[in-house]
């Protein structure tokens, strides 16, 4: 599809006109997005405090000094924060129109995503293999629920991305659904600054503050 | 043109878009708030009369000491029961009804802001109420109270134990899938709550009518509004305890095990961060329907609006800050102990100004003693009751006394169906003419309230005594001796008086049915705009949108009359004191035009759909994975969780609305 | 109505924008990592640790002001978002306040 001409900036975008049919003129699917965004804080904020709460009580299994790979874990949160720039470029793109580029950027976010998740699933599989698993102590409990429900919540983004691909593909996400995909990318982002926020108080502060298990 | 049934437009998909507008299958795929909101209420009222089937077989077998109509483990689960279905399955549904009936209506709109979003609410709820009670062949009923503290929940009865020893092995050998059929069943029906929450406030942020501003919404959508946002926020938490639960009975995790170093507060902290809100929750709808209810009996404005708009908000901020107060005696400290004592007490306040406005409503007022009516003054004065207990409970030496005895029972039922059920009950004989457009027989409904004020009295009242004298809760029987027999007796005798009184509820609404009297648009002469469509209302709710300008727009229209001067009513509707240029068009929305006429060919209704029923679907079969195991888990899981996938992903790719042809 | 709400998002970053701010979330990442090896090395976790939340922090508001083009919206998906992250802090701080300062101080 040949690139679109770039859009006339007074104009609303097109599938932005909410003036006639909302009371705000805001759109319904955005407003349900962030009130939807609104209660995840919620549901992670109880899955960290959770973690925070039990990161002390290891049970004679490894601590997170002692089990944690930061640099590993700082190359795959590098990544996922990289997904986030290829989100807003793929918006960018479909907003001015341009098919072929907001499908490479969505493509690669939805791999950077991958990336970020065999990241997470090799680093669980060395866990294991140490003897920190899922039912080790409170501190492994609330730490695989935690980074696992993240993990959950980061491949349903990507298949979201996927459908939005296969979608374009199909020359069925035009310029005027360019809504969609700034729902979906609120969603991503979230994701990735709920993985900010735990990068910090998951590895680096309890790693740095804790001294490795003996042995 | 008649608005018929959409032609089917030929589509790549392998399914048809239904379209069927009569018939079983018109309910399955329906996405219309109306019919959504009757599926609800008809649903919540079976789940209300199991409760109440179970809270009967609780009273009876306490009648005397020593009975043997119940063991202690059919007690446990009964009772256990009793709390989540009234809770989950009755009473939250039931506010769910009515925000889903009225709210479009109340604000001027077509529908809520997500059609299909909405029936996925009933049909997961549904599916929740369907899942956890079919423990009841697989294994048993959850069995720790609707509460189900820790490490009870995770360690489950000594199968050792020699008392009642066989039933204990039972339910020990049971408890793992008991409390699968706990955890999961409930996550389901948070999800459906948290659907609705996010639907209900973009509604209301985003659809109203023109002219209606947030300080001219009707009360029952500031309380839709209020009871939003606590549902959005609650939900989460007790989905994320419940999810630890799981993991930690079904997948051996360490979260609330004292023996592998979890702690047992934290699953107290958690419940109760969603178990306060909760009540608020359950209660924020019936007081929004007392509030439209007693102005229109007493022909007065609402007593403050602002205040009452104000106490509300004021009541779901606050009511984040005392979940402790339900763990006075779990050993928190004493700095905790009393930040939540004096913030329990503070939360009296707004809820205070709620009575006093109600009260300042009724004096007065030229008062009409109509079944709603009575049912919302006994709101106002149960919940009274209920509230002054509650302040008792606040003063944490005396709640050491109180607590875990059936002084509390007797406090959270008279808030809970003193305050919530009869405030349910107003609104279904209020709203029960424009849903059907007939009217409840009213003497039927002042029978139906008696006996349900003097049952619910002779039921609870004498809680609060058995409770001050020291029997406990949650006990299967009691000793003879202990000098509780004979108001437990009463107490069981007040139980089958409001069953008689729920019997009376049940013959009226089938009488109603035979032959009740039509209702009209507007029988009460109520104040908000639900009233100025017909009973039932069509399709699409308003021929046209209504302009809005003022609060109680409908009496507005009504009646003109200036601040001393009485109103006037006012016979084609248009008020001189109305500018021209705000009213509607069309002042009296209802269409004199009948069926065959809309002249809209500008409505566009949202289409019927499968796929929020096949989602909800997936979620009890991914359930059932979850209690099975090998490779039956497998498969239960995998099939669940297609179908959720397919549901949501034909939902997304299939357009909310078909093209006319 | 004169000017609307999205008007405004015709005011939203261009992808040169974008692409700086990634360039600062990774400088920012980097700076945590160096910061961790460093504790390591002996410096302070008194001034390190707090140098990571600000950090974090940093790198959040710059994803959600920026990416999730907040500051741009209308300032009603801000509320939406702020309530739920302080009622989080909020309540969540408290239960940990139990847990961890409790004993020492009777909480």
């Amino acid at each position: 599809m040949a690139a679109q001409p770039e859009a006339d900036m007074s104009a609303p975008l097109p599938g932005t006109d909410y003036e006639h049919s909302t009371s705000l003129g805001l759109s319904n699917n955005k407003l349900g997005m962030w009130t939807f965004i609104g209660s995840e804080c919620l549901f992670f904020g109880a899955l960290i405090s959770t973690y925070l709460i039990y990161v002390g009580r290891t049970n004679e299994g490894p601590t997170p000094a002692a089990i944690y790979d930061v640099p590993f874990t700082s190359v795959s949160t590098f990544i996922l924060l990289m997904s986030s720039l290829g989100m807003v470029l793929a918006l960018a793109a479909i907003q001015a129109g341009e098919m072929r580029k907001f499908r490479t950027w969505i493509l690669a976010t939805g791999l950077m995503g991958a990336t970020f998740l065999a990241g997470q699933f090799y680093e669980f599989t060395v866990f294991a293999a140490e003897q920190f698993n899922l039912t080790t102590s409170p501190f492994s409990s609330s730490f695989f629920v935690l980074t696992g429900f993240h993990g959950l919540h980061v491949a349903l983004g990507i298949l979201m991305l996927l459908a939005m691909w296969t979608a374009s593909m199909m020359g069925r996400l035009p310029q005027q659904l360019h809504t969609t995909v700034e729902n979906i990318g609120l969603y991503w982002h979230f994701v990735d600054i709920v993985w900010i926020i735990i990068f910090t108080v998951v590895y680096l502060i309890p790693a740095a503050t804790t001294a490795p298990a003996a042995g | 043109m008649a608005v018929t049934a959409q032609e089917p437009v030929t589509r790549r998909s392998a399914f048809q878009r239904p379209t069927a507008e009569t018939g079983f299958w018109s309910w399955i795929t329906t996405v219309d708030h109306k019919r959504i909101g009757i599926m609800y209420w008809v649903t919540a009222f079976f789940f209300f009369l199991v409760g109440g089937i179970e809270a009967l077989l609780i009273r009876v077998q306490l009648s005397r000491p020593d009975n043997t109509l119940l063991s202690a483990d059919a007690y446990n689960q009964i009772f256990t029961m009793h709390g989540l279905t009234m809770i989950f399955f009755a009473l939250m549904p039931l506010g769910a009804a009515f925000f889903n009936y009225l709210l479009p209506l109340q604000i001027g709109a077509r529908d809520v802001a997500f059609p299909r979003l909405n029936a996925f609410s009933y049909w997961v709820f549904l599916a929740a109420g369907i899942f956890i009670y079919s423990g009841v062949l697989l294994g048993g009923l959850p069995d720790g109270g609707w509460f189900n503290y820790a490490p009870l929940n995770i360690i489950g009865p000594d199968p050792t134990a020699t008392e009642a020893a066989g039933q204990v092995a039972v339910a020990a050998a049971n408890h793992t899938s008991r409390m699968v059929f706990y955890s999961v069943g409930l996550q389901i029906a948070g999800i459906a709550s948290l659907a609705s929450s996010v639907n209900f406030i973009v509604t209301i942020l985003n659809m109203r009518a023109p002219g209606m501003t947030l300080m001219r919404l009707p009360i029952f959508t500031w309380a839709t509004f209020v009871t939003s946002f606590l549902m959005l926020f609650a939900m989460p938490v007790i989905g994320v305890a419940l999810w630890q639960l799981m993991f930690d009975v079904r997948f051996g995790t360490n979260f609330f095990n004292p023996a592998a170093g979890g702690d047992p507060i934290l699953w107290q902290h958690m419940f109760w961060l969603f178990g306060h809100p909760e009540v608020y929750i359950l209660i924020l709808p019936a007081f929004g329907i007392v509030s439209e209810v007693l102005p229109v009996f007493a022909r007065k404005p609402l007593f403050g609006y602002s205040a009452m708009v104000f106490s509300m908000i004021a009541i779901a901020f606050l009511g984040w800050g005392v979940w402790a107060h339900h763990m006075f005696a779990a050993g928190l400290g004493p700095v905790a102990n009393a930040a939540f004592g004096l913030s329990t007490m503070f939360i009296a306040v707004p809820t205070g100004v709620k009575i006093f406005n109600w009260l300042g409503t009724l004096w007065g007022g030229r008062i009409r003693l109509t079944t709603p009516l009575l049912f919302g003054v006994g709101l106002v004065a149960m919940f009274t009751i209920g509230g002054l207990s509650g302040v008792t409970h606040s003063i944490v030496p005396s709640d050491y006394q109180q607590t875990d005895t059936y002084y509390v029972v007797a406090h959270f039922h008279y808030v809970m169906f003193g305050g919530s059920i009869f405030g349910l009950f107003a609104g279904t004989y209020y709203w029960f003419p424009k849903v059907t457009g007939r009217l409840l027989d009213d003497r039927l409904g002042k029978l139906h309230f008696w006996l349900m004020l003097i049952g619910f009295n002779v039921t609870f009242g004498p809680m609060h005594l058995l409770g001050m004298d020291g029997m406990p809760r949650r006990i299967y029987t009691y000793a003879d001796g202990m000098g509780w027999n004979l108001w437990n007796l009463v107490e069981t005798i007040g139980a089958f008086i409001i069953a008689t009184s729920i019997a009376v509820f049940i013959a009226n609404l089938v009488i109603t049915r035979r032959r009740g009297e039509p209702a009209g648009d507007d029988p009460w002469d109520a104040r908000t705009v639900e009233w100025m469509t017909t009973s039932p209302p069509p399709h699409y709710n308003f021929a046209e949108v209504p302009q809005i300008s003022a609060r109680d727009e409908l009496w507005h229209r009504k009646y003109v009359g200036g601040a001393n001067k009485p109103p006037v009513r006012v016979p084609a509707g248009a008020s001189p004191d109305h500018d021209p240029a705000e009213a509607a068009v069309d002042d009296q929305a209802a269409p004199a035009h009948g069926p065959g006429h809309t002249g809209h060919a500008d409505i566009h209704m949202p289409s019927p759909s499968y796929y929020p029923a096949v989602a909800a679907a997936g979620m009890p079969i991914a359930g059932w994975g979850v209690y099975a195991g090998g490779p039956t888990q497998v498969v239960l899981l995998a099939l669940g969780g297609l179908l959720i996938l397919s549901g949501l992903f034909g939902w997304v790719l299939e357009p909310s609305a078909e093209e006319h042809v | 109505m004169a000017e609307t709400e999205y008007d405004k998002e015709h005011t939203h970053p261009g992808v040169g924008q974008y692409v700086e701010i990634g360039i600062i979330l990774g400088v920012m990442t980097l700076l945590e990592v160096i910061l961790f090896e460093s504790f390591d090395r002996g410096f302070s976790t008194q001034v390190g640790i707090p140098a990571l939340i600000v950090l974090t922090i940093l790198k959040f508001m710059l994803v959600v002001l920026w990416f999730m083009h907040l500051r741009f919206d209308h300032k009603l998906f801000r509320r939406l978002f702020f309530v739920g992250v302080a009622l989080a802090l909020l309540v969540f701080g408290i239960v940990g306040a139990n847990f961890y300062l409790g004993p020492q101080i009777g909480f």
